[in-house]
């Protein structure tokens, strides 16, 4: 059997300039924070980006790497606006698809059954189809004839999740409340890189539907303790809501000096640590 | 016995909400804001005891908050394409037929302000009934065309066909001035109701465009003494409802 694991800089390492990277998790909640910031460490840019948009996309967008982006929002969720993307979309700075959260949902569906489109009661009426002019409608073969959106499907070249749990062949498991849609990235994209809070070497014969993701669709395993900081990764830790906010009201040019400058997550964990030290 | 203290405006405010949920049945009620999750939880504890509510992530509770259900992301979506649901959703901008803007102000292409992205607002206007919250009612909200259609309206519904106008239906807009409702010849937005102490002048003028007017606007109805205990007492025992809709 194929030991998985690798670090984070290995599976930069295989991301390439100009590739579709799909980001798991949802808004700030359970994202595969670790590999963003070693993406961002690294000098791989000119990316489309697929995510239900959270952090991941504002440190993304913030960092000048984003060149389109693939999503229904992003948010902080405790924080409404994502402030970076924000200041980015405000700038023109990447190309935006924006569709809805079903359409979106539909599109990850397509790529991991590997058909072109499904179709989809949702966008039609609404400026999603004047914003997205490649967008098509396809008219119901029975009586119905009823006109819906072809969703096309979400294929990616490489798709970061993170969960609680995986053992090395990349077998994944999430303890919280929602599993997103996390094994949808990892079937609709070519290759995929679980990020995990800790490595197990088995799971318990219980509770198995909590077993998300599935190894044949995953290419790396990597064990990254506060992976998902500061988004939420419930029940081994809530959001730093704390640090979000420092997040959220920093300048990027000063925040990311102060923790992103570093040469690996280690000094990232550092800098969050003192930075928590001198908030006593 | 004591004396039960006059409705404040944001109390009108949640009944207005829970009504908006009358008789819907056995369908989630998603409320979006402070106030219409109270109005939610009080029509599920009184006249519409069949309603399903969520913690706001993904399980489904009761009225004390006790588990009785799961409903992640996946099953909520598709969940909404099922029908079986009644959302209140908040606008940055709603327009004369209830087109609803949460994406951005100004050009799509580089937008002045960017705000949260469409989310699932075109999929949940086409496939059950949404209502709306607008806890400041003013001009800068209610506009003659929103500057991106993710609610869709009733006349964007039209143009676009049978597929969309199937299930799409908008029930009322509560505000903290008024109900307003879209039972009008040509879907326009007609002003349903006032909240007492509220005069038409004072909507109409806090409206970007022109309302349609009946004869007689009702005031929106007083909550009973069981309602007004239970918002006072257990729904919001904090007050919240007076953070978000001060006391006029």
């Amino acid at each position: 059997m194929t030991d998985k694991t690798m670090t984070p800089e290995d599976v930069v390492g295989r991301l390439r300039s100009g590739m579709t990277l799909g980001i798991g998790g949802w808004g700030s909640r359970r994202k595969p924070m670790a590999l963003v910031r070693a993406l961002l460490r690294s000098g791989v840019t000119d990316l489309t980006v697929i995510s239900y948009g959270g952090p991941d996309v504002g440190l993304l967008a913030a960092a000048g790497r984003i060149r389109k982006l693939v999503a229904p929002f992003a948010t902080l969720d405790s924080i409404p606006l994502e402030p970076h993307f924000r200041a980015a979309r405000q700038r023109g700075a990447f190309e935006l698809t924006e569709v809805d959260e079903a359409m979106f949902m539909w599109g990850l569906r397509a790529a991991a059954h590997r058909l072109p489109f499904l179709p989809v009661r949702a966008g039609i009426g609404s400026d999603v189809m004047r914003v997205n002019p490649g967008l098509r409608t396809v008219t119901s073969p029975y009586e119905d004839e009823e006109t819906l959106v072809a969703m096309p499907a979400l294929r990616m070249d490489a798709a970061l999740v993170h969960v609680n749990r995986a053992d090395r062949l990349g077998n994944g498991r999430y303890l919280g409340p929602d599993p997103y849609f996390d094994d949808l990235f990892c079937e609709a994209a070519d290759t995929a890189y679980v990020s995990c809070e800790a490595l197990v070497d088995g799971f318990p014969a219980a509770a198995l539907q909590t077993l998300l993701v599935k190894r044949h669709t995953v290419t790396g395993v990597v064990e990254t303790p506060h992976g998902a900081h500061f988004t939420s990764c419930v029940p081994d830790y809530g959001r730093d809501e704390a640090f979000q906010k420092l997040y959220a009201t920093t300048p990027w040019p000063e925040f990311a000096a102060r923790f992103l400058s570093g040469p690996d997550e280690k000094s990232y964990r550092s800098a969050v640590d003192a930075w928590h030290e001198e908030q006593r | 016995m004591t004396e039960t203290l006059p409705a404040t405006r944001a109390e009108y405010c949640v009944i207005a909400c829970a009504d908006a949920w009358r008789g819907n049945g056995e369908v989630l009620a998603s409320p979006m804001g402070a106030i219409p999750s109270f109005g939610a939880r009080l029509a599920r504890r009184t006249f519409s005891p069949d309603l399903l509510l969520t913690d706001g992530e993904a399980v489904l509770v009761g009225p004390d908050g006790q588990t009785e259900g799961w409903l992640p992301y996946r099953q909520h979506l598709a969940l909404v394409t099922g029908g079986k649901r009644h959302v209140m959703m908040g606008a940055s901008q709603l327009d004369r037929f209830g087109n609803q803007n949460i994406s951005c102000i100004g050009d799509w292409r580089r937008p002045d302000r960017q705000l949260l992205g469409v989310r699932g607002a075109p999929v949940n206007s086409v496939n059950h009934p949404v209502s709306y919250w607008v806890p400041r009612h003013s001009p800068r909200v209610f506009v003659a065309k929103v500057d991106m259609i993710c609610g869709v309206g009733y006349d964007s519904a039209a143009a676009a066909g049978p597929s969309a106008t199937r299930y799409h239906r908008i029930p009322r807009v509560v505000t903290d001035l008024a109900v307003l409702d879209f039972e009008t010849p040509d879907r326009a937005m007609r002003l349903a109701s006032v909240h007492p102490g509220v005069t038409v002048g004072q909507v109409q003028e806090a409206t970007g465009f022109p309302l349609v007017l009946p004869d007689e606007v009702p005031h929106t109805r007083e909550p009973t003494a069981a309602e007004l205990r239970l918002i006072r007492d257990v729904i919001d025992p904090e007050g919240r409802r007076d953070r978000e809709v001060p006391a006029a």
